[in-house]
């Protein structure tokens, strides 16, 4: 068997992922998510495989996820730096916000600095406009943001005090569902050979059927 | 000014740091809502929803207890909860479902008790990230303590609820576009009709689809019976409602207050709530509901919270969110940045949004930039037209979603109430705050 580009363990959570759901495809999106998590961004061997797992196309995986702007269909930076700058946020400062922003990481907003390590980018409304303006590194909230305070956050964030705060891009829910109708592997088992041999039975009746009126 | 002493029903545990913990929410009269419920038939726990006049509080206003009613009698059917919580300056969800998620959870498995639904989805936007680790934790616990998965506290009411992430489209908080977005697919509005998701929804099955805060209020109605929520309020808008107040007021944040019995002029002034306009300056004008709302301004203060009142008045409650602009605030680059809003936020099925919106969105940056022309105001006014034709409130409608229609309401209401201001950035050539930014 070849080597899958999602790790074994990624590739096990992500078929736990699948069965919650009533039609796979719905499972797009939290998988994406799950290989955000292993790579950082979307990479197209990543898409390949959740298109197998949902049961479609990988252009139909890419279509879909190039819709949505935390699907990274391009390589992003450690820490993906989102500053709102809708209409609570502009109003309390948001866009000199963002020029500080761009003059302290050397960066225009949209692109990642030469080390990988910052990508930045403007937002709509990120809703926690009561402590605006807002940011998010990671999609993990800071409020209240000053130009110093950006500053502060960006050296924390280098020198790796937010590291509990703020995991590396692309990990989004670090809890994991353990809950849920789970059926017992036991069960499953069983049921699969009860129904295994109804249709074995079912088969068997039927060639018995079919030769006795072959027989005439 | 007056702030009543209404009871809090969907922020009490607010005041604890641990309210997320199902320690907490136990300790706090959490799942008695619940219990309550399943002592009573199904249709009783409808019925009492339908009493108390339950608008929903997603944006729309449609009563919860007859949306519930209308869900069609299917094998299959399902609740979904929105919670991809994305209008411009509305944060009251992000704090439920951050800091009470076992109310949201408990209000989720009263709803499919009533409904006789047996799977649940909670879709959250996905910039919620630590809402949707406190939900997963919610609904692991919660299946621990036996209030969701099978035989739910002996009742032989059983379900299911998956707590599903969003990943960045303000589109998918319309109820169609979140079923779309559900499926697995780009988050495009659906065509109408089916008016109803109730009728054909997810999976084309019978599907419920309600918001965060409305689902929020049922363990209280439950716990505390009809009449107490209909004491609340005045005509159809019962009970309380969450405010989210932003931009030039001291203190902005989200605030539980009595509907109807509260007015405007309290939320934003008095000392316990917004706290007044910071820096002695005066009130511009204030966004009443979301970008999609028609503004105001100071002469409509006294208006009450209610939902009929605003709408009478010419806008909309919408999801809560009260915008402050006061007299230093630019309207031309106000009114530029809620259309670049929807601009970029369009899902571009319907050719009058996907383009208008850009147009819109160019003009107004023009008029800001100083290169205005004396025509501009006028061909606004068109292109919002062929979005929304006669510009009227409600909006008439050319696109498969309200988004298109929403987009000219803060572009209409500011040229009408500051029609100077927008001449005479095209007169001098210039903007006194400068030119828009870029970004």
């Amino acid at each position: 068997m070849t080597q899958s580009h999602l790790a074994p363990e990624v590739m096990a959570r992500a078929r736990d992922i699948v069965a919650l759901y009533p039609h796979p495809r719905s499972a797009l999106i939290p998988l994406c998510h799950l290989a955000q998590e292993q790579d950082g961004w979307l990479r197209p061997e990543a898409m390949a495989e959740i298109a197998e797992l949902v049961g479609i196309t990988p252009a139909e995986v890419l279509g879909t996820a190039s819709f949505y702007d935390m699907l990274h269909t391009e390589e992003v930076g450690t820490y993906v730096v989102t500053l709102c700058t809708n209409i609570a946020c502009m109003l309390r400062g948001a866009y000199e916000l963002l020029h500080h922003a761009e003059e302290s990481l050397g960066i225009r907003t949209g692109s990642t600095t030469a080390d990988g390590v910052f990508t930045l980018e403007d937002a709509e409304c990120l809703a926690d406009c009561g402590r605006a303006p807002c940011l998010q590194v990671n999609h993990r909230f800071f409020g209240d943001v000053s130009p110093e305070g950006f500053d502060k956050i960006v050296d924390d964030l280098r020198a790796g005090r937010l590291a509990d705060e703020v995991p590396h891009h692309g990990t989004l829910v670090r809890t994991e569902r353990d809950g849920g109708l789970r059926v017992e592997a036991e069960t499953i088992t069983a049921e699969r050979r009860a129904t295994a041999a109804a249709m074995a039975e079912r088969a068997a009746t039927a060639a018995a059927a079919s030769e006795a009126k072959a027989n005439g | 000014m007056t702030v009543t002493d209404a009871p809090k029903i969907v922020t009490s545990r607010l005041g604890y740091d641990d309210s997320h913990t199902l320690e907490r929410y136990l300790a706090t009269g959490g799942y008695e809502g619940l219990r309550k419920a399943l002592s009573m038939t199904p249709e009783d726990v409808a019925k009492e929803v339908d009493a108390v006049s339950l608008l929903g509080r997603g944006g729309a206003g449609f009563p919860a207890g007859r949306k519930w009613s209308m869900l069609r009698k299917a094998p299959t059917s399902y609740l979904v909860v929105n919670g991809d919580e994305s209008e411009p300056a509305t944060f009251k969800d992000h704090l439920l479902i951050e800091r009470d998620p076992h109310q949201l959870v408990e209000g989720v498995v009263i709803a499919c008790y009533a409904l006789q639904v047996t799977t649940a989805f909670i879709y959250i936007r996905g910039e919620f990230a630590l809402g949707l680790e406190r939900v997963t934790a919610a609904v692991n616990d919660a299946y621990g303590h036996g209030a969701i998965g099978r035989d739910i506290f002996g009742s032989g009411f059983s379900i299911d609820i998956v707590v599903h992430p969003g990943a960045g489209a303000y589109i998918c908080g319309e109820e169609t576009a979140l079923l779309e977005s559900l499926e697995g697919k780009r988050g495009f509005p659906r065509i109408k009709p089916p008016y109803f998701p109730a009728a054909i929804g997810l999976y084309g099955e019978p599907t419920v689809v309600n918001n965060v805060e409305t689902l929020s209020n049922l363990p209280w109605v439950l716990s505390n019976g009809s009449a107490a929520f209909t004491a609340l309020g005045e005509g159809r808008s019962t009970g309380t409602r969450l405010f989210a107040l932003a931009g030039h007021v001291k203190n902005p944040g989200v605030y539980e207050v009595e509907m109807v019995k509260t007015t405007f002029r309290d939320l934003i002034y008095a000392p316990v709530l917004g706290g007044g306009i910071p820096g002695g300056r005066e009130l511009k004008a204030f966004i009443p509901g979301g970008a999609s709302a028609p503004w105001f301004g100071p002469d409509q203060v006294e208006l009450p919270l209610g939902q009929d009142e605003v709408g009478a008045a010419g806008s909309m409650l919408g999801s809560g969110s009260v915008v402050v602009m006061d007299d230093s605030t630019c309207v031309v680059r106000a009114a530029w940045r809620i259309t670049r809003f929807f601009w970029r936020e369009s899902c571009g099925q319907c050719t009058p949004c996907r383009e208008g919106s850009g147009w819109l969105e160019k003009i107004l940056r023009r008029i800001e930039d100083g290169e205005g022309r004396e025509s501009d105001l006028e061909l606004l006014m068109d292109i919002s037209d062929n979005l929304a034709p006669g510009v009227s409130w409600p909006p008439q409608q050319t696109t498969i979603c309200v988004l298109g229609s929403s987009i000219p309401s803060s572009i209409a209401s500011a040229i009408r109430m500051f029609r100077d201001e927008f001449l005479l950035h095209i007169k001098d050539g210039s903007c006194p705050q400068g030119p828009a930014p870029h970004g």
